[in-house]
Parts: C-alpha cells; structure tokens; sequence
C-alpha cells in the first residue's frame, strides 16, 4: 500500500514544479508572470474544494476509484495543456491544468489516506506521514525533470507542447501503480493489530464539520501552514535581504541552495514528525509545532541577522513544523472521529490549506513591500511579519488545547457503526 | 490483499520490491538534484 499511495502522491506533487513552466510560457505566448501563475493557482483551488466536496465520494467509491479519477484528471490535464500550448491558446492550459488536473491534485491527495490508517491502525501518522511526504517528495523529481525536458524539446510552443505531452503520459503511467495495487485490508482479519470492527467513536463527515473539535484543528492547521509557507514563499530574498548588510552577504547561487534545503526540510518533517507522533500523540506534537514554532520565528525576529547558522536552523525547523502539520493531520482526525469517514473529513479540512496559501505570502509580501517604500530595508522589511507569524501560531496553539474528545451525540449510532463495518468488508472484493 | 496473506506473502516479495523500486528509484534521481543544490548554499 505505500508504494501505491507515493506513486500517487509523488506525482501530483508536481504542482509545486509548475514555476518551471513559467518563463517559457510568458515568453512563447506573451504571458504576464501574473497570467501564467493562473494554471497553478486555479489547480490549487480546485485541490481543495475537490478534497472537500469529493471526499465523500472517495469514502464510497474506494480508494481504487479515487486514484483512476486522480490519474484521468491528472494526466488529460497535461494532455489538455499540450493541446492549448500547440494551438497557442492559453485557456486550455488554464483549462487542462488549473480546472482538470487541480481536480486530480484534490482527490489524488486523499485518496490513499483513509485506506493508509486501515492499513496500519497502531502507527497512523507514520503511514500516512509516507504518503504526504511523497507530495513534497513530488515538486523535487518534476522540477530538475521538466527542466531537462524543456532544454531538449526547446522553449517555443511546440517544445512546451511536447514537455506537456511527455508528462501527461509518463504520470499516466506511473500513476498506474497505485491503481493496482491499492487494496483496502480485510476487517475480519486485520493486518499488524487492526481491530476486527471499527473501535471507537466513528463520527461521519457530515456531523464532523458541526463539531468544535474540527474547526479547532482548522484553526490549527490554517495557522501552521500560513507561518510556513510565509518563509517558504520568500524564502530566497529573504536570506538575502537578511545579509544583504553584512560582511558575509549571501549570493543567489547559495540562496537557490536554501531554498532547496528548506525543500528537504519540508519533505523531511513530513514523515519524521508524524512518524513522532504515533509515540507522544497528536496532540503534543501540534504544542510542539506551534510552540516551538513561535520560537523559531522569535529567534528570526531578535537574532536573525547576527547569524546565518541560527537563521537557517530556524528556517528549517519551521519548515519542518510545516511539513509535519500536514502529514499529522490525518491521524488526528483519526484519533477523534475514527476510520468511517476520515478520508471525507480531511478533504474537507484542506480548505484551511486554500486560506493559508492566500494568507501567508500576503502578510510577507504586503509588510515587505510596505517597509519597503518606508525607506526600511534588510532584516527590517521582515520583522513585522515575523511577529504577526508569531501571533498567528499562537493563535494556533490556543485552538488546539480547546481540542478535546468529541461529545457521544456525534457518534454514528451502533447499527450504523456495524453497517459501516460491512460496508469495508465487502470493499476488498471491489477495490 | 486477501484473507490467506499470510500464505502468498512470499511470492508478493518481487511485486513489492518492484513497487518500491518504481517510487524509488525517481525519489532517489529527485533527491540526488536536491543535495546538489542544496550544497550551494555553502559553496555558493
């Protein structure tokens, strides 16, 4: 089962890779950078309200469905781009990308994650740690990948055609191998301690979203990815702006090399934090994140610019926070409102992710801009951000101390709890 | 996976080693790049 969730995650992750795409596109078509990030931030829009209002359908149809639509939607999305990137029409890659594939990109994220805790009940945020590291893990292949692709096939319409084309039919195909192989664990006998019914309170999506405990970890996880993705977004003028001013300024060769870092960093928390957390609980990882988070951007606010070790370490402590937030989500949900819907239920909460996405690059780009025409410059076009990030993540930590276990009314009533459990034993046959 | 996995788990040992080396081996190519950049950092 991981090899068939990475090979999906791994594969969707290429939408952090689109800004490969950028320069060629603007050039070949008299593009804005504003209008080529379009294909890109519609796809992450589509990601999150296909997570959220497909999730359900993922829980029903089985995680072999989800990854076939994931693979559709993804790879025609390519196929869809090369036609418009041919024919000179932007819209179609809009189209192709944004809509269609940013359909694959919401239910290609979720697919595997319901199956993934089925699979491996004791250790759940390790397994689907695995799973969300391979999103990250995605953007690192495809970006050095399209790059060599573009430089063979040429920058022109026709050289971006063709790279869309290879894509398309190279993810198609390796997408392929979650399809196979994805298999949902029989419940009457379980793989490594899986209970024979589903144990616990079972709260469905429907009545999760009416609980407190959900938006509390909304709340949690809008505030921890905003305070990563503030660094991660800027990351590269950040580091030199930082030393911009001192005896030891940082070039763009050795910036582009933070930036990779804090990739690895990413990707790196992913499975190690939640892998963490199946041994001191979801609940001390996320004080964990967010506290020592605040920390971290404490010390980058004070002592950032006397030394570029202690800027880096704190960076990559915090992309690392970031990276974990996600991947320990799950298991979360997991732990409050059982294995019935979860899948559904995590769909629903990656809407947080849509607001973060707007709201950390917002906050660091308006302050830095403000500061900017202030006449501030260095270390200073930051430190207002840092405190708000700060504040943001404390925010963060109150909402997940309100988080306690979920009141009884919101369980599903035993003979649906058992219908339920029916349901997944005849799933094996059919996934 | 079916309910006598216990007894096919052998001949499933090339089908999963195949399975990690498909996600492997592109993870390992991307990661490759990675450390490449990422050491420019410090020479860079």
């Amino acid at each position: 089962m991981p090899p068939a969730a990475l090979s999906v995650h791994l594969s969707i992750g290429q939408a952090y890779a689109w800004s490969v795409f950028k320069p060629p596109l603007e050039s070949a078509l008299g593009l804005s950078g504003t209008q080529s990030a379009l294909p890109f931030q519609l796809g992450i829009v589509m990601l999150g309200l296909s997570a959220a209002f497909g999730g359900t359908l993922v829980e029903r149809n089985g995680p072999r469905w989800a990854m076939t639509v994931a693979l559709v939607c993804f790879s025609s999305g390519f196929l869809l781009s090369a036609l418009g990137a041919a024919t000179e029409q932007y819209w179609l890659i809009v189209l192709g990308y944004g809509f269609v594939g940013g359909i694959g990109l919401g239910i290609g994220y979720i697919s595997p994650v319901s199956t993934l805790i089925k699979w491996f009940p004791d250790r759940p945020g390790m397994a689907t740690g695995i799973a969300i590291m391979g999103f990250g893990g995605g953007a690192l292949i495809a970006s050095p990948w399209s790059a060599q692709m573009l430089e063979s096939f040429g920058s022109d319409s026709s050289g971006i055609a063709l790279a869309f084309l290879v894509h398309g039919l190279s993810y198609c195909v390796f997408m392929l191998l979650g399809v196979m192989l994805v298999r949902v664990p029989r419940t009457e006998k379980p793989v490594e301690g899986a209970p024979a019914a589903l144990q616990g309170p079972q709260v469905s999506a429907n009545n999760a979203i009416r609980t407190p405990q959900f938006w509390c970890l909304w709340v949690v996880l809008c505030m921890n990815v905003t305070a990563g993705i503030g660094i991660l977004e800027k990351a590269a003028p950040m580091i030199t702006d930082f030393f911009a001013d001192t005896s030891a300024p940082v070039s763009a060769t050795a910036a582009a090399g933070f930036v990779a870092l804090l990739s690895a960093a990413n990707m790196a928390g992913r499975i190690g934090w939640s892998s963490t957390s199946d041994l001191i609980g979801r609940k001390n990882m996320y004080r964990v994140y967010l506290g020592v988070g605040a920390s971290m951007y404490g010390l980058l606010a004070l002592f950032g610019d006397s030394s570029k070790t202690l800027f880096v370490l704190s960076a990559l402590v915090i992309l690392s926070f970031y990276g974990g937030g996600f991947a320990t989500v799950p298991a979360y949900l997991k732990d409050l409102f059982g294995t019935y819907q979860v899948g559904a239920i995590h769909g629903r909460l990656l809407t947080a992710w849509s607001l973060a996405g707007v709201l950390g690059p917002l906050i660091v780009n308006w302050i830095a801009d403000r500061q900017e025409e202030a006449g501030r410059h260095g270390s200073s076009l930051y430190g207002l951000s840092f405190v708000i990030m700060i504040g943001l993540l404390v925010v963060g930590f109150i909402a997940n101390e309100l988080v306690r276990p979920v009141h009884p009314r919101h369980h599903i009533p035993a003979p649906i709890n058992q219908e339920a459990v029916d349901v997944q034993r005849q799933q094996p046959e059919s996934a | 996976m079916s309910s006598d996995s216990s007894q096919s788990q052998p001949d499933r040992r090339g089908l999963i080693a195949l399975a990690w080396l498909w996600v492997g081996a592109p993870l390992a190519y991307g990661l490759y790049e990675l450390v490449q950049k990422a050491t420019q950092l410090f020479t860079g």
